[in-house]
């Protein structure tokens, strides 16, 4: 579905014609992130984010399908030929620096993607779908980033899936045999590491299918816009190409500066120095950390230290995967009317708080596990909870929402004439 | 229902971490905090200028060899190189003729299969480093990776190398004196204290001990300081070979990069002229 005054794929040259009859894929792209594609036009550069993501991916596969031509996942040689990789491969060194900060960086717009859609309320009606398949995009991102991480077979590669692995064995009955399936053996090696490389190189393939599925159930209502009201009319409207590939690709410019002064200049920065140390089963390093983008649901994992009923490992690892799956229910935890945080008072101020108890959790999760950092993080972690659960109920029922423009284009240009239609319409009847 | 649902599930996680808190904090208060010796005294290696810092940095290949030579009088005793081959040492300005002497200088293990001995034979260009057989107390790391392997890792090795300490009479840069703060402190028999090191006692004794110990050929003053310069330099090229060429390449991807986002930018700016209300219409 697109809005009525979206411009049609008219091929003019009589190859493009040809092709258009016998496979429409250029008009599919044409009407995707194309001139057929009509977008809200009062996009910020939060609504960059998506694309960008997009990008990551596209990055992510091509030098990881290169660095898998020299990589070997065994065991015994998969340190070696990481390093192999890093000072004999013509310009491995460099493929290998930009799929780790890749991952990184992939990571960091996802998250700013992620948040851009709490505040402006994109999970909401009618647009619960792309949301749904977003949840699912970020939880195989997870797993995919959890299994590339393994690869290199150090020391926190091997502890932290021992690590998390091990989250499996707090599940009562089955936990123990569960665990020892997963891994293929009762403690990570090449069983395990053969899986995770085979399902690292598969998994990406389909993160990119249900990314698909994503912006296909995006062009149905289309894409929502700071102030949350509904696209009315073409006023409310540009074409996506030119206006916003020219946007996306100024923001494409400045992230990718970021990212190689990151891959060029700091390429460890956002690493852990133990991961440049062999996997030893029989040493275990001082602290097992995940990368940073785990570090919050690291930290409401080891939040739960009180056996309450069940076991405290048990509540942690419930927690840590309720807190990504309560994501699942956003759309009808959270009732407004209302989409946009710039018309919701108190949505926004809570908005705030749980942007400043996330950075608190993303500190926390890489911190040594003595106090004060846990209780502190057990305190995190109930807020981010009561956020998601109980704050956002709540505040969608109580709250009274600021006065909402009339139309985007009236948002825009400060005056809409047709809103003054309207109001006279109503009046004479 | 899903609402009333939702909320029950976050009172009951909220609730069940603030008792995790309530019950860690309770603990926290009641119990007497211990502080220990390792976390009071360890300290932070100091930072060492190198020529190779920062963004512009450069090899210096006249340290690198000098380096070279304290790896293989001093720590090749004990540590082994094994991701490095004698051939990568032309990078740091040896010719190939004297690559060639160099390896000739080590002994690498060689399977013979007519004999199913294991023989040494002089090394090759193409051979690695050879493995170091080690019978002593403690583990000695390869040291190939220790620059990124440690926190810190270039300037870690001077300091661990010209940190080592009598612990009876040290004293922190606070003036602070550990056999007054840990009466209890003690050094085990077979190691030996270094406040650089995570818990302050290692098994390796002081390598470098007396200016001299390594002679230079390029008339530099061996001092303790300089071979530690100097070793952890050749490191840190043995931790990542290619890092000048990394950060050469660089300054052309972000030199191409600002270019192309400049022209982004004003296409952008360009394409939107037409419908970005300017600041006096949109008030």
């Amino acid at each position: 579905m697109s809005f009525p005054w979206a411009s049609q794929y008219e091929p003019q040259n009589p190859l493009m014609k040809w092709v258009d009859e016998k496979l429409p894929l250029p008009r599919l792209v044409y009407n995707a992130v194309g001139a057929g594609y009509p977008v809200p036009r009062n996009l910020n550069y939060m609504y960059n984010f998506g694309v960008l993501a997009g990008f990551c991916l596209v990055l992510q596969i091509i030098t990881g399908v290169i660095l898998a031509m020299h990589y070997a996942p065994n065991a015994l040689v998969a340190f070696s030929s990481t390093e192999h990789i890093m000072r004999d491969v013509n310009w491995g060194w460099l493929l290998r620096y930009m799929h780790a900060n890749g991952a990184s960086f992939f990571f960091l717009v996802l998250y700013m993607h992620i948040f851009r859609g709490f505040y402006y309320g994109s999970y909401k009606a009618p647009r619960e779908m792309i949301w749904l398949l977003g949840v699912v995009i970020f939880l195989l991102c997870m797993a995919t980033a959890f299994m590339g991480y393994v690869l290199p077979w150090g020391q926190m590669s091997f502890w932290g899936a021992k690590v998390i692995t091990g989250l499996f064995g707090a599940i009562p009955l089955v936990g123990e045999p569960l665990q020892i399936w997963l891994l293929g053996g009762y403690a990570p090696d090449n069983a395990a590491l053969n899986r995770f490389f085979s399902l690292h190189f598969l998994l990406p393939f389909v993160i990119a299918g249900v990314v698909i599925l994503h912006i296909w159930a995006l062009h149905i209502p289309g894409s929502t816009n700071p102030t949350g009201i509904e696209v009315k009319k073409e006023s409310d409207t540009l074409p996506f190409h030119p206006y916003y590939t020219a946007k996306d690709g100024f923001g494409l410019g400045v992230f990718l500066i970021l990212y190689c002064l990151f891959v060029f200049f700091m390429p460890n920065a956002l690493g852990h120095p133990d991961n440049y140390i062999e996997a030893n089963p029989l040493s275990t390093p001082a602290l097992i950390v995940p990368e940073w983008y785990f570090y919050p649901f690291y930290a409401i994992l080891r939040a739960f230290t009180f056996d309450f009923i069940l076991p405290a490992k048990l509540w942690g690892v419930l927690a840590m995967f309720a807190s990504i799956l309560l994501w699942f229910f956003l759309p009808w935890l959270d009732k407004s009317p209302v989409r946009s945080s710039r018309y919701r008072p108190l949505y926004r101020k809570f908005f705030w708080v749980l942007m400043a108890d996330l950075a608190l959790l993303f500190y926390l999760g890489g911190a040594h596990a003595e106090e004060p950092y846990i209780m502190l993080s057990q305190l995190a972690t109930a807020y981010y909870f009561l956020h998601f659960l109980v704050i956002v109920p709540i505040v969608s029922s109580i709250e009274r929402p600021a006065p909402l423009p009339y139309s985007i284009t009236e948002a825009v240009l400060g005056k809409d004439d047709d809103a003054t239609l309207d109001a006279q319409a109503a009046a004479k009847a | 229902m899903i609402r009333l649902f939702g909320i029950l599930t976050g009172l009951v996680f909220a609730g069940v971490a603030l008792i995790s808190f309530v019950a860690g904090f309770i603990a926290w208060a009641s119990e007497e905090h211990v502080e220990t010796a390792e976390y009071v005294f360890h300290k932070a290696p100091e930072d060492v200028a190198f020529s190779f810092d920062g963004p512009l940095g450069k090899w210096d290949n006249v340290q690198l060899q000098r380096g070279y030579k304290v790896y293989k009088e001093v720590c090749a005793a004990c540590h082994s190189l094994k991701f490095v081959a004698f051939r990568d040492l032309q990078a740091i300005g040896y010719s190939e003729a004297q690559v060639k002497v160099l390896a000739a200088e080590w002994q690498v293990p060689e399977y013979n299969a007519s004999t199913g001995e294991v023989e040494t034979e002089a090394g090759l260009p193409t051979d690695n480093f050879p493995p170091v057989p080690y019978f002593g107390q403690g583990n000695p790391p390869d040291l190939s990776l220790i620059t990124k392997a440690r926190h810190d890792g270039t300037n870690y090795v001077h300091a661990l190398l010209t940190g080592y300490a009598d612990a009876a009479t040290y004293k922190n840069d606070e003036g602070v004196s550990l056999k007054e703060e840990f009466p209890d402190f003690e050094t085990p028999p077979g190691a030996y204290f270094n406040p650089y090191f995570p818990n302050l006692n290692l098994s390796m004794a002081a390598p470098l001990t007396a200016a001299g110990q390594v002679t230079y050929d390029d008339g530099t003053e061996a001092t303790v300081d300089q071979m530690s310069q100097d070793v952890a330099a050749f490191l840190a090229w043995t931790a990542e070979p290619k890092m000048q060429e990394r950060k050469k390449t660089g300054w052309w991807f972000i030199g191409f990069l600002f270019f192309a986002t400049i022209l982004a930018y004003l296409a952008y700016k360009n394409i939107w002229a037409g419908v970005k209300p300017k600041k006096s219409e949109a008030d």
